[in-house]
């Protein structure tokens, strides 16, 4: 049987000689390593350094090019989620696979039973359900609709759904990304809880600290080549960080803020809900020259309302909203433009660019209908061009030319021509909406060193971001959102993780003013 | 007015609804098939078509009903794995895919009734399927004649419906298909296949669609002649729309744009009818199913992933 | 298995495709002429005598391309901006009913009349559009299934219209409008040859939509609002606007192809103005992979089939739907090329 084995002490996984290649890029390079019965190994690395691609292959997304994989000592067959859910591999993707209009129970049954079976077994598996959620602390309503479950909630349906499935090898990635420091408690918790059981979990993080806390082992991951692997014990954050990037990081220095005059206000500002997407409730906010405000909070909180009211795309159904003291009047994105605002937008491939658009196409889509892109209804493309060179050139973008069809940039270069788009208009207010998710430590370092020289300049900046570290690390005020409603203001230093984490699940809200 | 209560008071005009809504019921649930795992077949139009006339032809050489009934389920599956090969397999656009079929499953089944009926003046005629006496409920007065006098097609029609949303809702084939619409990267991460859902959805779909037109050539009329299928594929997806993709609402629509057809028809009988040209009548169905669409604009049921292609592990 | 894009096609890769896609209806066309008893090459042989083979055949062709370049460059203007257009039939009668109402009905000097013929087309084309548009503007609802059943319900009005009101009193009893007076009939582009400006105008409305495209703001606006509408908006782009914009241009062209048939070709109105050039514009317009100037090429393409087609069943015994098939197949065919040309097929 397949557990024996794991009894024997042989390694649970085994991947040998992993190798990985996209087109030119070679995501995996001849990884090797062995995870056994019981232990949390973490995979470290960087954002482009391979994790989620070797994860990927080991559950069946993709098929290595070289190399194999191996579960409780048998050989994978490449390239299929089926045979590795049958293994026992069960993977919590860092985008959740759930279908929203379908309940927890859907989502958990979904191909647990063959597909010419005449009824889904509802009763049974509610009884299972049941019993995992005592046994590894994950509360869930069987027969919500997923689209009505908080990110955190989600992230307990899908890791039901590995458990549900008898996983014995757990493959979290990313999972605290989108969590409070609360919920990133009680994750650690259900992980003790599986290896308790005997289950191995790998955890795929990029937070040094996280890593430390909860794993046994860590195997770092750089370029797609496997750079280190030790004990937990032996090792600490700082060795950490020098293996996963190769060098010493200067982390930007967010100091010397002198706050000026109020740029933007929000007084009582409600926004309607959107379908799923919660509306602002009552919000204050002063945006001053030269000061970073961070907003931290859970995603799914009212982030996306804030943004899109800033951007130009809704406006208030209550309250006031100011530039300089002056209520805005009709408002629309090419209003807030023309106001000031630069808006680095939370997707850069949904809504930052148009992907098959070349980056001169890319580079005047803010101000394609302005001179001297346009005179009278027609296109200069020589200033176009002249436009994306020059933002090309400012902010080191790698590209073939100014002709290439955007898509087939980097998500580090494609957010760099964003930057300098934004830049390039001298914006007296920035909304920098998750800025450098998913950028490799370069194009991070850049970035945030750009909006840091942006408020040096006099710029009043709006930093939203989930990774509560970067807010904690860059803001020089702190606003926490839940529920749409806004916290008061914390200077930097004045609150610990661990209180921001209480204002982000929701606490203390009714006390404030 | 009191013509239309006339008409309403007649058994004949329900059991003509339940004809006119034959045709539709097969089509819509072919469609909603399709939809729910995420691809628009336009391709419905032509598949009625050619079930039409291969159904038809098929008696016409001599094969009894429910063989004609076959070889109509087959030419529309055939056609839908056309479509689902180009749609599924290599993501190409649902819009112009389907158009391109409607327009080959039309032209290839008018160049075949031409090569096979060269020099004909009338379409020739089959004998078609005939009511279905079921003892006791056909008996009784007036509503036997209204609801059970129909041919076994149409009580198939209304079979097909309670297995479509037995099958969507309760079993895991329907799960599987219901989620295939809703995050294909869901159905992918459990472990099944989003190809092989979505074809074999659309091939199911198909084969209901083309069952649809077979109804028209085989029950509801005796012959094909060209341009019969006139705007009944797409006016089965507005049905879809309306019923907001359950297959017992879409049945409800079905039912309610019937009852207006055939009142159109009656309609221009009257004296009514003799003051308003008859095309203004024709014209009601397809009016009725723009404004069905404008009703059902809110759209909160849209199959989530609906002509959203899905690639596998794409970057 | 999964699809990869490639970056840079080569030319084998580029080119490959298409012409295995054309090849693979002429193959497809010769079976079907096998399968009516008929030899694949002397029917082929008809098809191109019929439709290049003498001046008359050349000319007949290009006046059945007249119209289709119109609807081609309709349904391409719009699907560009992802409007899908399925209504370029009933655009096309609309414009058709506009210029027999203002050629027959209004007792102006026949210059005159032909620029308003013109702009009656377009404003009745645009507004026939414009309904399904706002809808979906307004109200999201799909214009693909709106514009296709108005194709319907334009047919039976015109129908009525042509029973009724726009009855020619000398028709005979035959539903059809008067004619337009000789002077209001569009001239013919060369003395003596039976080709008329409407074919002049396709070419010029081809060449104004690719300069619009290529060297305007609408037209990036356009093509913005095509391939990423949310990404667009977010830019400041005023996507409502740019659509209701692109539905003028694209039903006034579709119109156009009406006016084109009424006042140059035909001189009156009857039901069979149109067989189908609305629907065969979509097809002209994918062939053209959208692009203004291909769309005449194409036009000319599928007209050469479809005269050619006639004037090949008049002489052997292939009925005339296979030019529709071979225009069918020919459309799948080019679209799944073009698949291969821009990805390939990877494992895992």
């Amino acid at each position: 049987m397949s557990t024996d084995n794991a009894a024997q002490g042989g390694p649970v996984l085994r991947l040998s000689g992993i190798t990985k290649r996209f087109g030119a890029l070679t995501a995996n390079d001849d990884i090797s390593f062995e995870l056994v019965r019981g232990e949390v190994v973490a995979l470290l690395g960087e954002n482009g350094a391979g994790k989620t691609t070797l994860m990927n292959i080991l559950f069946g997304h993709y098929t290595a090019d070289e190399g194999s994989v191996e579960v409780f000592g048998k050989t994978l067959p490449p390239g299929h989620p089926g045979a590795a859910l049958k293994a026992g591999v069960g993977m919590v993707h860092q985008h959740f696979t759930l279908a929203g209009h379908l309940t927890v129970l859907e989502n958990i049954l979904l191909g647990t039973e063959p597909l010419w079976k005449p009824m889904l077994g509802r009763r049974a598996a509610r009884e299972k359900v049941a019993k995992l959620s005592r046994d590894f602390g994950l509360a869930v309503h069987p027969d919500a609709p997923v689209s009505t479950l908080s990110v955190g909630e989600r992230q307990r349906v899908e890791i039901l759904k590995a458990l549900y499935r008898d996983a014995r090898i757990l493959i979290l990635d990313e999972p605290t990304a989108v969590l409070t420091p609360q919920e990133t408690d009680a994750l650690f918790e259900t992980m003790r809880k599986a290896v308790a059981k005997g289950l191995s979990v790998i955890f795929i993080s990029h937070k040094l600290h996280e890593v430390m806390t909860i794993s046994s082992r860590v195997l770092v991951l750089r370029h797609g080549k496997l750079v280190g692997s030790m004990t937990t014990a032996e090792t600490d954050r700082h060795g950490l960080a020098h293996m996963m990037v190769g060098a010493e990081i200067e982390a930007p220095d967010p100091s010397g803020a002198r706050p000026g005059a109020v740029l933007l206000s929000l007084d009582a500002v409600s926004t309607p809900a959107d379908g799923s997407r919660t509306g602002l409730d009552g919000v204050t906010l002063n945006l001053k020259a030269g000061q970073i405000t961070g907003l931290a909070g859970v995603s799914g909180n009212g982030q996306g309302a804030l943004a899109a009211l800033l951007s130009g795309l809704v406006t208030p159904s209550d309250g006031t909203m100011s530039l300089a003291g002056e209520p805005v009047g009709p408002w629309s994105p090419r209003k807030a433009l023309k106001a000031g605002i630069g808006r680095i937008p939370e997707d850069r491939h949904t809504t930052g660019t148009i992907a098959d658009f070349t980056l001169t196409e890319n580079a005047v889509l803010e101000n394609y209908n302005l001179p001297p892109v346009s005179r009278r209804g027609w296109m200069d493309w020589r200033a176009a061009e002249a436009q994306a060179l020059e933002i090309i050139d400012t902010h080191d973008v790698r590209c073939p030319g100014p002709d290439t069809r955007i898509r087939l940039l980097s998500g580090g270069n494609m957010q760099k021509l964003i930057l300098g788009r934004v830049l390039e208009n001298g914006p007296k207010i920035i909304l920098a909406n998750q800025p450098v998710r998913g950028l490799d430590i370069g194009a991070v370092t850049y970035v945030q060193e750009r909006l840091i020289a942006a408020r040096d300049a006099g710029a009043a900046v709006l930093l939203i971001s989930e990774d509560l570290d970067e807010i904690i690390a860059l803001s020089d005020v702190i606003r926490v959102i839940s529920e749409g409603r806004l916290s008061p203001e914390f200077a930097r230093g004045s609150k610990t993780p661990a209180e921001l984490g209480q204002w982000m699940a929701g606490q203390g809200y009714d006390n404030a003013a | 007015m009191s013509e239309i209560v006339d008409i309403l008071i007649s058994a004949s005009f329900w059991a003509a609804v339940l004809r006119i809504a034959s045709p539709l019921i097969f089509a819509t649930m072919g469609e909603l098939i399709c939809e729910r795992a995420g691809i628009l077949n336009l391709g419905i139009e032509g598949i009625m078509v050619a079930g039409a006339f291969a159904g038809w032809m098929a008696v016409y050489s001599g094969a009894g009903l429910w063989w004609g009934v076959g070889v109509a389920l087959l030419v529309g599956m055939g056609f839908g794995l056309l479509h689902a090969v180009f749609t599924v397999v290599f993501s190409l656009s649902q819009h112009v895919v389907g158009l391109g079929i409607t327009l080959l499953a039309t032209s290839s089944s008018y160049y075949a009734y031409r090569l096979s009926l060269p020099e004909v003046t009338s379409p020739p005629r089959i004998e078609p399927f005939q009511p279905l006496h079921i003892p006791g409920l056909s008996d009784i007065p007036f509503i036997g004649e209204a609801l059970f006098s129909q041919t076994a097609l149409t009580y198939l029609a209304f079979g097909v419906v309670a297995l479509t949303a037995l099958t969507l809702y309760r079993t895991p084939l329907g799960l599987a298909v219901r989620a295939a619409g809703e995050n294909p990267s869901a159905v992918e991460a459990q472990g099944l296949s989003v190809a092989a859902v979505r074809i074999g959805a659309v091939v199911a779909g198909s084969g209901l669609m083309a069952v649809g037109g077979a109804f028209l050539t085989m029950s509801a009329f005796s012959s094909f002649f060209f341009e019969m299928i006139n705007g009944r594929g797409w006016i089965a997806i507005a049905l879809v729309v309306f019923g907001a993709w359950s297959p017992w609402k879409a049945l409800l629509g079905a039912l309610l744009f019937a009852a207006f057809d055939a009142l159109q028809v009656r309609l221009q009988q009257t004296a009514l009818g003799a003051e308003i040209p008859y095309q203004v009548f024709l014209m009601i169905p397809f009016i009725l199913s723009i404004l069905a669409l404008v009703l059902m604009s809110r759209r909160a049921n849209v199959p989530a992933a609906l002509m959203v292609p899905y690639n596998r592990g794409e970057r | 298995m999964r699809l990869e894009a490639i970056a840079r096609p080569s030319p084998l890769r580029r080119f490959g495709p298409p012409v295995f896609a054309l090849a693979l209806t002429f193959i497809i066309g010769g079976l079907l002429a096998l399968a009516a008893g008929a030899d694949p090459f002397a029917t082929f042989g008809l098809i191109l005598k019929g439709a290049a083979g003498s001046k008359f055949a050349l000319l007949e062709t290009l006046n059945r391309a007249t119209p289709l370049i119109f609807t081609g460059l309709a349904v391409a203007v719009a699907f560009r901006a992802k409007l899908w257009n399925i209504g370029a039939e009933a655009q096309l009668y609309a414009g058709a009913l506009a210029t027999v109402i203002v050629g027959t009905k209004l007792g102006l000097p026949g210059p005159v009349l032909i620029p308003l013929m013109a702009l009656a087309a377009i404003a009745a084309g645009a507004l026939v559009l414009l309904g399904p548009v706002l809808l979906k503007t307004r109200l999201g609802v799909d214009e693909v299934v709106t514009t296709l059943l108005f194709n319907f319900i334009m047919l039976l009005f015109v129908s009525m219209l042509l029973e009724g009101p726009l009855k020619d009193p000398m028709g005979m009893g035959w539903p059809k409008s008067e004619p337009i007076p000789r002077g209001a009939r569009l001239p013919r582009l060369v003395e003596g040859l039976r080709l008329h400006w409407g074919f002049g105008l396709a070419i010029l409305s081809a060449v104004a939509v690719w300069v619009l495209q290529a060297r305007t703001t609408l037209g990036y606006e356009i093509r913005a609002v095509g391939q990423n509408a949310e990404a667009a908006a977010f830019a400041g782009v005023p996507v409502g606007r740019v659509m209701v914009k692109t539905a003028l241009i694209s039903g006034g062209l579709a119109a156009l192809a009406g006016f084109s048939e009424v006042a140059g070709l035909r001189g009156n109105l009857t039901l069979d103005v149109s067989p189908g050039f609305g629907y065969t514009g979509i097809i002209v317009a994918m062939l053209a992979l959208l692009h203004p100037l291909g769309v005449i090429a194409t036009a000319l393409f599928v007209a050469g089939i479809f005269v050619g087609a006639d004037s090949m069943s008049r002489a052997a015994d292939v009925p005339t739907y296979i030019a529709d098939i071979l225009v069918a197949v020919a459309l799948l065919c080019m679209v799944l090329a073009l698949a291969f040309t821009r990805f390939r097929m990877v494992r895992g």
